[in-house]
């Protein structure tokens, strides 16, 4: 009889990587459904073509890396990026958008800094970047909500658009989005604006479709934290500088505000970004403190680049920016532990 | 004329203030913030192991650390093994080499002597040989090694004329032991994979 | 309305007033207490299923006496316990067996009658699997106490005299790492303590020791309790923490301390919560200091089980040698806690109840959460062992293997301590140890609550046990390579220092006597003339000696000549002086005196020449002279070894064995010739030069085996 030697604990919770993963993946549901339903099945396909390259990705470099691919695959890691691009990307782009970006994401953002847990960036957002800065024309042209432009477009309307046969032109289907239009507006009283786009019309607050979008994104949000996928305190950090900054400068909705507190909440990507991007583990701060550093600083970023910036939605340029001041969010934000009379900083040592 | 006088001048007058103050601000750090000793010989002192064995081929750490300071191999010390090497490249930014086999291979186990005290004939002879004043006794008294203090150097073995000083290991008590790294798996880049599976293999 | 009826209304009246503010007071002071007592919480902190209901189902039982029982002498913090018996002694229970070593130690007692059988290294339960030493005892199946001294009030005895029996009875903290009692409850130098906490709170899952414990000996450790709050002065408040999955145990705890002013404070249930810097988070609010003891807070803490070995210390004298044990998981057939003797093997526990050996896969001492496995089932029982948990492999899977860190936080948020385990984890597999101990490492306790929550399955709390294991030894031996270094600059100075004094005196003796021989010139004596000429002599044979070319037989001999020819010439002058008159007194007195110092250092001579001929002997060829200075013989056998390492590591296996064969044989011939000359010469060391001369030969006909064996396999 031989017994088996083993260190403490011997118990587990018996969450997986995957699980946790899984649950992400879950959470955005409800945000997806709402892309699916105000801007028809363009996402769908995004999802679909950023899956299938950031997994064959990260097999072949897994393969290449010599590791074993079956185990590397199963954490879900590389879909849940996939995931998150897909839903970023604009609806209907054309076949490549999607495929270059889900590659970049994988191959240069996570695995050339050594693959799962040591990417200093977030890998979607990388591949955002990418993308937008290569390809401006092509990532600013977002569709219309279906009611606006007479019907989303259907299958074979949507696969000719990416696939870039029979003929069709995006630019169709295309409007400027709630945040470009408040952005260029430099004439009208937000009010008026508001009476006049057909976009903010017929929406509630932040546009047709986008609000919806986003409520979707905040409740998926809200079920990761029920599941303590997720802290609150990166979120709650990056929402609460946003609303701050557009209540600043809100000019009480003349024609130069930069548009309501609700308009910046529940438009763009600021639901999506908020739950599902700045909570990036990996990337992101570590500890409490420092995720609300961390939140607060997107927050910030988010609104400048949004209302002085010459990009019309800037999470993905917001959270790379925070990327790098992670590690030194990190050194400042240490908990204090217990015992000691007050938190350290990691560098204190080195210092001395 | 007054022109062009001051206008080299005035340059000149400020360059020269600069130097003034900035010569003035080194020469006071040089006598405020003065190193005693060579703060260098010091640095790689405290990593060599203080085994005092002369395997390096110095009477002791110390010569060997001024050695070393004036150019000698850093890897000439074999009780402090492949690490010590390291650690010396890494202070002196110098390429990390490996352990010169010229001068002894590192030992696995610590050791320490053991005098078996029957035999002891009280000869004093060890004591003499040890670098660290490790052994007690008196002549024509039986000797004792204080085992806490002992660096495993060796050299009290050879003289003794009866034989009866021996290296042992040194236990390591139960108190003292501690588990182990866990093994580095999944996480390993590819040679060192082939290197684990050819470990497990054997 | 008379005076006296005035009088007593006003005397009710302040009566009604003074009630009204006893009243008052003591409500304001139950709220304050009530207040006071609430539990806090702690950061962190995880939730693992309880599994307590297996093992309470039954009251705490016995098994059969094992046949021998092991006890350890190392079953505490601290240093290892010496013992007092002998080999074939015979014992009886209770009977001291090992002395503490110092403070921080604790003796050992029998914990049953017989015959101590072996003191010798055997299996203990150590996460290392290394084994200890051991007295073995074969029970002679008596259980024969030996005499115990009961004491009916305790309060008869001052706190030291009950710190005494304390210690004399060797308990150690009943619950974790076994802390000697009697230090923890010593007044800590001055600092003052006003909380006293017992614990109860026993938070591992499937650990029911505690509980069963309180349910069934309530009283017994409330009498403890009682003692130890004596021992401590009264401390202000006296805690019994117990978490709120014990309903029995709390209920027969409150039974128990009712009519004491103790207080069972019930909190939530939550791992570790037992842990004692997080159970004195939540009774009082306080942290204990990093790296202090939480005696600076205040505060003594003490398990119950141990509350409950004082009061069978002090009331009936008991050591302690016995212990409630859980025997919990599905490998066994019946699942219980039991009171066993400390010593008793655990297979013999195992066997008891009915262990399924195919289900077995691990032997766990102690909970799930900080238990350790061991691999030999012969390791006894001791003071610590709480638990001893069997489970299948369905019931606690072995880990699956560890994947990347995701950095999701996890850890963190159940870190009792509020360290960053994930940061820890990366400066660990780095070896980074300055980065470990800044972000705390130290202030890990080990919980294991981080490893618990991983999703990656990452073994964090291995990672941290061996980083700080690491860095302690690191710091050992920085501390005694610099101890070393000391030692060494010392022993340098030291023999400059000697070489200097010894510089100065044969200065001295060379200024003795040119004065002397400027004195002789002066009076041109015939006597002082020959004492010259011999002066003279002895100076030529030193000169001789110092040569080179002589052989060191050679030089011995001269030595010898030149020692005698100036003992005789100290002899005559004595003798001259003696006859002398007055006034050549002083001159040759001075004479004397110069004679005398060559004499002297014609002795030295001698024996440095007698070292060198041995040494010459043992070499087997030329001596090299003049050595007296000892670092300039230590270099050379430096240079010596070096030579040997450079060609021993040039060598191949066989080469190397027969390398050691001809060192060896050679130190065979030096010891036959010292050997040689220490009978000629009726050395009192014959005896011991002859057993070296046999240990070497035994040596080299070991070696010469080796070598013939390693040439037959090679054909
Ligand atoms: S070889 Fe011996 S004496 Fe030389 S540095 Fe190393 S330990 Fe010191
Ligand atoms: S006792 Fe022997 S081995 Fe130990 S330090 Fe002294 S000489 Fe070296
Ligand atoms: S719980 Fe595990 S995977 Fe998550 S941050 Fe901690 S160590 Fe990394
Ligand atoms: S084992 Fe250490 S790091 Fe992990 S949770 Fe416990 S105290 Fe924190």
């Amino acid at each position: 009889m031989s017994l088996m030697r083993a260190t403490s604990p011997h118990a587990r919770a018996g969450d997986s990587t995957a699980k946790v993963m899984l649950q992400v993946a879950a959470a955005t549901l409800p945000g997806v459904l709402a892309l699916v339903i105000y801007f028809g099945i363009g996402v769908l396909i995004n999802i679909a073509l950023c899956s299938i390259t950031a997994l064959a990705c990260e097999a072949a470099i897994v393969k290449l890396r010599q590791r074993p691919v079956a185990f590397y695959l199963k954490d879900c890691s590389a879909f849940v990026t996939a995931l998150l691009l897909g839903i970023a990307l604009p609806p209907y782009c054309p076949w490549w958008l999607p495929v270059i970006g889900a590659s970049t994401a994988i191959v240069l953002a996570k695995h050339l800094y050594g693959g799962m847990g040591y990417n200093p960036f977030n890998p979607a957002m990388v591949g955002y970047v990418v993308l937008l800065i290569s390809f401006p024309v092509d990532m600013t042209r977002w569709v219309g909500p279906a009611e606006i432009i007479n019907g989303a477009p259907g299958i074979d309307e949507a696969l000719s658009l990416v696939f870039g046969f029979g003929g069709y032109n995006v630019d169709g289907f295309t409007r400027a989005t709630p945040l470009d239009i408040v952005r260029l507006n430099e004439s009208v009283l937000l009010s008026q604006l508001y009476a006049t786009e057909p976009v903010l019309d017929q929406g509630t607050v932040a546009g047709l479709g986008w609000e919806a979008a986003n409520f979707g994104f905040l409740i998926g949000g809200l079920f990761l934290l029920f599941r303590r996928v997720i802290t609150w305190h990166a979120p709650v950090a990056m929402l609460g500088t946003l609303t701050l900054m557009s209540l600043l400068f809100y000019d009480s909705g003349s024609s130069l505000s930069e548009g309501s507190p609700m308009l910046h909440l529940f438009s763009g990507a600021t639901m999506l970004g908020a739950f599902f991007i700045i909570t990036d583990p990996v990337s992101g701060a570590t500890s409490n403190k420092g995720r609300l550093t961390f939140g607060a600083g997107v927050g910030l970023l988010v609104y400048i680049i949004r209302a002085w910036g010459s990009y019309p939605d800037a999470v993905a340029f917001a959270v790379l920016l925070m990327n790098f001041a992670a590690p030194t969010i990190d050194n400042y934000t240490l908990p204090r532990t217990y015992g000691h009379k007050s938190a350290r900083r990691a560098t204190d040592l080195e210092e001395r | 004329m007054l022109d062009w006088f001051s206008e080299i001048s005035t340059p000149l007058l400020i360059l020269g203030g600069m130097a003034l103050a900035f010569g003035a601000l080194l020469g006071f750090a040089a006598v405020r913030f003065k190193v005693e000793g060579d703060p260098l010989v010091e640095q790689v002192d405290a990593l060599l192991p203080q085994t005092q064995c002369g395997q390096c081929g110095y009477p002791g750490c110390r010569p060997y650390a001024e050695a070393i300071v004036h150019g000698e191999k850093i890897n000439k010390c074999p009780p402090g093994g492949q690490s010590t090497i390291n650690a010396l490249a890494n202070l002196l930014d110098v390429e990390p080499m490996p352990l010169d086999a010229e001068h002894g291979e590192e030992k696995e186990t610590k050791m320490v002597a053991f005098i078996r005290e029957a035999e002891c004939i009280g000869c004093t002879k060890c004591i003499q040989a040890c670098p660290v004043d490790a052994i007690v006794g008196a002549a024509k008294y039986m000797h004792t090694v204080i085992s806490d203090e002992c660096t495993g150097c060796d050299l009290c073995v050879e003289p003794c004329p009866v034989d009866c000083i021996e290296m042992v290991p040194l236990e390591t008590p139960l108190q003292g032991w501690h588990p182990e790294k866990p093994p580095e798996g999944i996480e390993l880049i590819a040679s060192d994979r082939r290197q684990l599976s050819k470990r497990s293999a054997a | 309305m008379s005076s006296e009826q005035q009088q007593l209304r006003r005397e009710s009246a302040l009566e009604r007033r003074a009630a009204r503010e006893a009243q008052l007071i003591a409500s304001d002071q139950k709220r304050q207490k009530a207040r006071a007592l609430r539990p806090n919480d702690f950061p962190g902190g995880v939730y693992p299923p309880e599994n307590k209901h297996q093992s309470t189902g039954e009251p705490i039982g016995s098994i059969p006496l094992a046949e021998q029982l092991v006890v350890p002498l190392l079953q505490h913090t601290g240093s290892t316990a010496i013992p007092l018996v002998k080999l074939g002694e015979t014992v009886l229970k209770g009977q001291k067996i090992a002395e503490a070593d110092g403070l921080i130690s604790c003796s050992l007692h029998a914990p049953t009658s017989g015959k101590v059988v072996a003191i010798e290294p055997a299996a203990v339960p150590h996460p290392s699997g290394l084994p200890a030493d051991c007295i073995t005892i074969d029970a002679d199946g008596e259980d024969r106490w030996c005499e115990l001294q009961p004491c009916e009030d305790f309060r008869r005895f001052t706190p030291v005299e009950l710190l005494e029996k304390i210690r004399d009875c060797g308990i150690s903290g009943m619950g974790g790492a076994g802390f000697p009692t009697a230090v923890k409850l010593d007044p800590h130098g001055g600092v003052e303590i006003d909380t006293l906490i017992i614990n109860g709170t026993e938070c591992e899952p499937y650990i029911t020791a505690d509980d069963m414990l309180m349910r069934e000996r309530a009283e017994e450790i409330i009498a403890g309790v009682e003692i130890i709050s004596y021992i401590l002065d009264e401390p202000e408040r006296v805690l019994i923490g117990i978490e709120d999955n014990k309903p029995e145990a709390i209920a027969a705890m409150r039974a128990a301390a009712e009519g004491t002013r103790f207080d069972i404070v019930v909190f939530p249930t939550k791992y570790p919560s037992g842990g004692e810097k997080q159970l004195i988070q939540i009774l009082t609010g306080r942290e204990v200091p990093n790296k202090g003891l939480p005696a600076n807070v205040g505060i003594v803490c003490q398990n119950v089980g141990t509350a409950r070995a004082v009061y069978r210390a002090v009331r009936f004298g008991e050591p302690l040698i016995s212990r409630v044990t859980t025997v919990v998981g599905k490998a066994l057939e019946r699942q219980r806690n039991i009171e066993v003797p400390i010593g008793t093997p655990i297979k013999h526990i195992l066997k008891a109840h009915g262990a399924h050996r195919g289900l077995m896969q691990k032997v766990i001492i102690g909970g799930p959460m900080m238990g350790y496995t061991i691999d030999d089932t012969s390791a006894p029982v001791i003071k610590t062992t709480n638990c001893l948990l069997v489970p299948t492999v369905e019931e606690l899977p072995p880990a699956p293997p560890a994947q990347a860190c995701i950095r999701c936080g996890f850890c963190a948020e159940a870190c009792p301590a509020s360290l960053l385990p994930q940061q820890l984890y990366w400066y660990a597999r780095a070896d980074d140890h300055e980065k470990l101990q800044a972000y705390n490492l130290f202030d890990c306790i080990e919980c294991g609550c981080c490893s618990y929550v991983c999703p990656s399955s990452i073994p964090l709390v291995q990672y941290y046990r061996a980083a700080k294991g690491d860095i302690r030894t690191a710091e050992q031996e920085k501390e005694k390579a610099d101890r070393a270094r000391e030692r060494f600059e010392f022993r340098k100075l030291r023999m400059e220092r000697a070489e200097k004094e010894k510089q100065a005196k044969r200065e001295a003796r060379r200024k003795a006597a040119e004065l002397a021989r400027r004195q002789r010139e002066e009076s041109g004596g015939a006597e002082a003339e020959a004492a010259q000429k011999e002066a003279d002599l002895v100076a030529a044979a030193l000169a001789r000696v110092k040569a080179k070319q002589a052989s060191p037989e050679q030089q011995l001999a001269r030595a010898q000549r030149s020692l005698t020819s100036a003992e005789g010439r100290v002899e005559r002058l004595q003798q001259k002086l003696e006859a002398a008159e007055e006034k050549q007194r002083d001159q040759l007195a001075a004479q004397l005196k110069a004679a005398e110092l060559k004499l002297q250092e014609a002795r030295q001579k001698l024996a440095e020449a007698e070292r060198q001929a041995e040494t010459a002997a043992e070499a087997g060829r030329e001596s090299t002279p003049g050595q007296d200075d000892p670092q300039a013989r230590a270099q050379s056998a430096i240079e010596k070894a070096k030579a040997a390492a450079a060609a021993r590591a040039a060598m191949s296996p066989a080469e190397k064995l027969a390398g050691e064969i001809d060192a060896l044989k050679a130190r065979v011939e030096k010891a036959r010739a010292r050997l040689e000359k220490a009978c000629s010469a009726g050395d009192a060391n014959v005896e011991a030069f002859e057993k070296a001369l046999q240990n070497l030969q035994q040596k080299l006909e070991a070696k010469l085996r080796e070598q013939k064996q390693a040439g037959e396999e090679k054909q």
